[in-house]
């Protein structure tokens, strides 16, 4: 079997960067959980996916709480599921040279989309006028 | 943590799971992206997302959330709480049905407006209309 290095294995003890990961694995989960669960009603149960249109994105962004709603969710699920990505790379490529690669690659893309979604979420500026109908029907 | 017994199959499930979402996150982060190239475009994602293939992927990914959130209560429990050990093949398997028993409502949610058409969106709709957003 594979060397497990979280999940049910024990709590690391040593203190440093895999004892703060271990922490922030849980932390950020139990956040994530709420802002999730919540994000997902709202987009599939209250409303349909259909009716989630640039009108009610434009109507939910006039509102900052919102925009920081979703960047605290984009910071949390991309820095959780990179920091996952990251032990899966460690767990499965056992060659240096290509770990340091793949480790390279995981951080640009952490760091790559991190920027595009705050950039998203900071420059939104609805466009005026009528953009059609409430919902969208195919 | 041994082959074949339920620690082996949570540890895999929280794993997929986990990593299929993220593969999600990033076509998610791109696809909001498409808002500052104005309504048109970032309509015609949308779209996209109203499509019944993309629902059944959506549902897909719903449940692997369901999983991998109940699963990682789990894992906290086994960390946290004194019992969490000799209790974890029980909460793997609370964990499994509690994402079932959630995940049920959640299809027709999903699917009803598409399937159903005006009738399904009537049914879905009315019973949060004033919730807002």
């Amino acid at each position: 079997m594979l060397q497990i290095s979280r999940g049910t294995g024990p709590r690391p003890t040593s203190g440093g960067f895999e004892t703060a990961s271990w922490y922030f694995f849980r932390v950020s989960g139990i956040l994530l959980i709420f802002l999730v669960i919540i994000h997902l009603i709202i987009m599939h149960v209250s409303n349909d996916v259909s009716c989630t249109t640039y009108q009610f994105v434009s109507a939910r962004y006039a509102n900052p709480f919102w925009r920081l709603y979703d960047w605290l969710l984009l910071t949390l699920a991309l820095t959780h599921g990179m920091n996952g990505l990251r032990i899966v790379i460690e767990d499965y490529v056992s060659s240096p040279r290509r770990r340091i690669v793949l480790l390279t690659l995981a951080a640009i893309l952490l760091v790559a989309f991190f920027m595009l979604g705050t950039i998203t979420l900071i420059t939104f500026q609805p466009v005026l006028g009528p953009h059609g109908a409430q919902c969208l029907h195919a | 943590m041994y082959k074949g017994q339920s620690g082996m199959w949570s540890w895999l499930l929280h794993r997929i799971t986990g990593l299929g979402t993220l593969l999600f996150l990033f076509v998610h982060i791109v696809d909001i992206s498409l808002l500052g190239f104005g309504p048109r475009v970032y309509n015609d994602g949308i779209l996209l997302f109203d499509s019944i293939v993309v629902r059944f992927l959506s549902l897909a990914l719903i449940g692997a959330i369901l999983f991998h959130s109940t699963n990682g209560i789990r894992i906290m429990l086994i960390d946290f709480w004194s019992k969490g050990v000799r209790y974890q093949r029980a909460m793997f398997v609370i964990a499994l049905v509690v994402t079932i028993i959630v995940f049920i409502p959640v299809v027709y949610f999903v699917l009803a407006p598409k399937l159903l058409g005006p009738i399904g969106a009537w049914f879905v709709q009315p019973l949060f209309a004033h919730a807002g957003h």
